[in-house]
């Protein structure tokens, strides 16, 4: 839903071009996300320069990777008017697995313990969405339940132990160290997964009823769109991206326990609603999304930088999200009033 | 019951699609009790009976929606079972209901093609091939929409036609139009009909879905009635006449509409004089007295529902003035138009004249919250005694009134809609196209009652796109053509012709 195309009508001239569709992705909703962050990052800078270095931008990128992932994950789930509240305990349970793993199994390869973070993560989703899907009970409530079991369990299975970065091979924490083209590696495989998920849901068949379901679900079933399935798939795709984050977080941070990823649940709905995911489905981008997950990352580091105090930090989000909101109603309005007129024209 | 199967010679071809027997039940409520239809390719069979007779079910089991509970369904001689939605459509059965089921949030084109988009390079969907799919489709329709813009916001027109869009695009073998023309009117229904008529030529087996007679004798080669989830009757069309097909639907014998009855006609009650709005509606004059039924006739699309939308206060207008009871009337402000004594009955009473999941109770007395409030809180027992008596009045059937509106039938649905606005005790009422979709039965109820406000002083505004109404219920009858009036004609004047003719020629013919 771009907001700035001029009402004329593309006719049979349109050809595809890569930089013709990267244009159009950004015309939309994320482009006020992006122009946001551009002036954060340019204030920021020039407010003290120390922001920009190749270190603080490593930083930067660092921090954003986990909060992408769960942003990218989640928006597939709004889009169909879904939630995921659990995501901050089923990291917690793949980040405590993964510390467990590798201080059991000395040796373990690095791959296999990715395989079985991520299995994990996407059988916590697949419950999650078995439980939706078949008890027609709203996401809100049924994932505000397992966010509190997978917790118990968490809580349960690791009691006091804590696995610190020593536990871990050095070659997996480097992957949160070493740079290609100055991008850390877990980085560059959060921008994989933003890629592939983009064209899944821009361009695949599947991936487009994501967003019918979201617009009406009744009309979806109607249509015989496999919504249930669908649906279930999507939680599952979360789990598997909440898996994966949970995996790197061991990487990245150096002690995982009990309480790791608790309350991140409200800051990946955060960053997917600044990045112009409407709440109520059926539009937003991961693409979207994950600038979103960017800029809440990006804003948390200029605000140190610029000697702000903490308190302002939250209450800023507060209102960066508001104003998503906004710039959303308004855009809607103006859409609706463009295509009044530009009928009017045309009759 | 008339039990009258006709298998005229040439005929006898293998059915299309056949359906026997089928009984569908909601717990203790039978939806359809003897559910039978048989469909030949190549012929446009009519479905008709009351709001309730089952049709609606009917449907749906046809599509797979709904799975019957016991009967025999074939789909071109094969045992057909479907499971889902998806398998009807993959058998070959196109539905388009009564209520486009469109996504707001998707473009045009999207909305034509979900879940079957064409694809470019990679497996991927390429949008210019849909683009230039739905264009062509547009263009073999002859309606200028942009499949690129999103259905947000369009008209209901414009929507049944993309649903028509999408039906033609999955080639069905057979089409099933639920009430598809209940919205459209004038071109938008000769349009349907021709394309109708041209995938009957093609072989398609065409079940239609109407109220509207003229419609079913126009259009149809045979008609099958229901009444009550029973299977009446199947006749040739040329073999009978309206009043035969009434009699089977009702079970006895009704005045077809109920033409409006003499009331004295008083003072002006509203007067709108320049009204316009850019790119919707402009220079609108118009008066409507105490005692008087003023209908606002045209095409859907001309603009009478945002002119009436304009006066009540829903929507801002760019000049004019709106006097109202000798007072001008403030605008964009309907609370104000409300208190000063307006009614206004929408056209989509599902999305904007009721809350469908509360009960009746609380939907009739929606509009009286400040009088029923005592410091702000609402007392129960009063707000249900005063809904009772509105209904009452009214005579809604539903069998508590702490059932969801949702339960009942559309035209309960809007007994409900009227009961909400009468319970206010209106000066003015304007009614948006108010028997929509409604069965013979109840319309007739509908337009007593409009009837009787009338006579009790009550001026009306109606809008309507069915022009036996028009012609029998208004005392004067105003017509628009793109946003503009295009003529005022007393009740001798208004003719079929002569309304039809202001509705669709330029404005010089019609004056």
């Amino acid at each position: 839903m771009s907001v700035t195309t001029p009402p004329a009508v593309h006719r049979e001239t349109e050809k595809p071009s890569p930089v013709r569709a990267l244009g159009g992705a950004l015309r939309g909703r994320e482009m006020p996300v992006l122009l946001a962050l551009v002036v954060l990052v340019g204030v920021t800078y020039i407010a003290n320069p120390v922001f920009l270095n190749p270190q603080s931008v490593k930083d930067l990128l660092l921090n954003s990777t986990i909060m992408i992932l769960l942003a990218v994950g989640q928006t597939l789930l709004i889009i169909t008017r879904n939630i995921d509240l659990s995501v901050g305990s089923i990291l917690g349970l793949v980040a405590f697995m993964t510390g467990t793993l590798f201080a059991t199994n000395p040796g373990i390869p690095i791959p296999l313990v990715f395989i079985a973070g991520m299995t994990f993560g996407a059988l916590l989703g697949a419950i999650n969405g078995m439980l939706v899907t078949a008890a027609k009970v709203p996401a809100l409530v049924i994932t505000l339940g397992t966010l509190y079991i997978y917790r118990g369990l968490n809580n349960a299975w690791a009691g006091g132990t804590q696995y610190f970065a020593d536990d871990r091979p050095e070659s997996f924490g480097n992957l949160s160290v070493n740079t290609i083209l100055g991008f850390p590696v877990i980085t560059l495989v959060a921008i994989v997964v933003v890629i592939i998920m983009a064209i899944y849901t821009v361009s695949t068949r599947p991936g487009r009823d994501l967003y019918a379901i979201g617009s009406d679900p009744d009309a979806a079933m109607l249509l015989g769109i496999p919504v249930r399935r669908r649906v279930f798939l999507a939680f599952a795709t979360n789990g598997l991206l909440v898996g994966l984050a949970g995996v790197l977080y061991a990487s990245r941070f150096n002690s995982v326990g009990a309480m790791t990823g608790s309350g991140i649940e409200l800051n990946v709905v955060a960053a997917a609603v600044v990045g112009g995911v409407a709440i109520f489905g059926g539009s937003g981008s991961v693409i979207g999304a994950a600038l979103g997950a960017v800029l809440l990352t990006t804003i948390t580091s200029a605000l140190t930088a610029t000697r702000v105090d903490k308190f302002w930090q939250q209450a800023i989000v507060g209102v960066l999200i508001l104003a998503a909101i906004i710039i959303d109603r308004v855009a809607r309005l103006r859409t609706a009033k463009r295509l009044r007129v530009s009928e009017a024209r045309d009759v | 019951m008339v039990e009258a199967q006709v298998h005229p010679a040439g005929h006898e071809s293998a059915l299309a699609l056949s359906l026997h027997g089928a009984v569908k039940t909601f717990g203790p409520v039978v939806a359809l009790a003897e559910g039978t239809i048989e469909i030949r390719p190549g012929e446009i069979h009519a479905l008709v009976g009351e709001n309730g007779a089952g049709k609606s079910t009917m449907v749906k089991i046809l599509a797979g929606v709904y799975h019957p509970d016991a009967g025999r369904f074939e789909v071109e001689g094969a045992p057909a079972a479907f499971r889902s939605v998806a398998a009807s459509k993959h058998a070959g059965i196109s539905v388009i209901y009564q209520e486009p089921t469109l996504f707001p949030d998707l473009t045009v084109a999207e909305n034509i093609f979900i879940g079957r988009q064409p694809k470019g390079g990679l497996g991927l969907i390429s949008k210019a091939q849909m683009r230039q799919a739905a264009h062509e489709l547009f263009d073999q329709l002859g309606v200028p929409i942009d499949p690129a813009r999103i259905a947000e916001g369009l008209s209901i027109a414009d929507q049944q036609i993309i649903e028509i869009a999408k039906a033609i695009s999955l080639d069905a073998r057979v089409l099933i139009m639920d009430e598809p023309t209940a919205a459209l009117s004038g071109v938008e229904v000769d349009r349907l009909f021709s394309v109708a008529r041209g995938l009957r030529d093609q072989g398609t087996g065409v079940l239609f879905i109407s109220h509207r007679f003229d419609e079913v004798f126009g259009l149809s080669d045979r008609i099958t009635v229901m009444r009550d989830g029973h299977y009446i009757s199947t006749h040739n069309t040329k073999d009978v006449t309206i009043e035969d097909i009434v009699r089977e639907m009702v079970g006895r014998d009704v005045d077809q509409l109920f033409p409006k009855e003499l009331a004295p006609i008083g003072e002006p009650l509203l007067t709108v004089a320049g009204l316009s709005r850019v790119g919707v509606f402009r220079d609108i004059d118009l008066t409507v007295r105490s005692g008087e039924i003023v209908a606002l006739a045209g095409l859907v699309g001309a603009g009478r529902t945002e002119v009436a939308r304009a006066i009540f206060g829903i929507d801002p207008y760019d000049a004019g003035t709106v006097e109202f009871l000798g007072k001008p009337l403030k605008a964009h402000d309907a609370q104000v138009a409300i208190n000063a004594g307006m009614g206004f009955v929408p056209e989509d009473r599902r999305k904007q004249g009721l809350v469908m999941d509360l009960p009746v109770s609380r939907n009739v007395a929606l509009t009286l919250r400040r009088q029923l409030a005592r410091f702000g809180l609402i007392h129960g027992a009063t707000e249900r005694a005063v809904a009772a008596e509105w209904s009452a009045r009214l005579q809604v059937k539903t069998e508590s009134q702490q059932y969801a509106v949702s339960t009942l039938s559309g035209g309960n649905q809007q007994k409900v809609v009227l009961a909400k606005w009468l319970a206010t005790e209106p000066k003015l009422l304007i009614v948006d196209d108010p028997t929509r979709g409604i069965d013979v039965g109840t319309k007739a109820d509908v337009h007593k009652l409009l009837s009787d406000l009338a006579g009790q002083g009550i001026g009306i505004l109606m809008i309507s796109s069915e022009l036996p109404e028009v012609l029998g219920m208004a005392d004067r009858v105003l017509v628009m053509h793109e946003g503009r009036m295009t003529a005022e004609l007393s009740r001798d004047e208004a003719t079929a012709e002569a309304v039809m003719h202001a509705a669709t020629a330029s404005l010089e013919v019609a004056q």
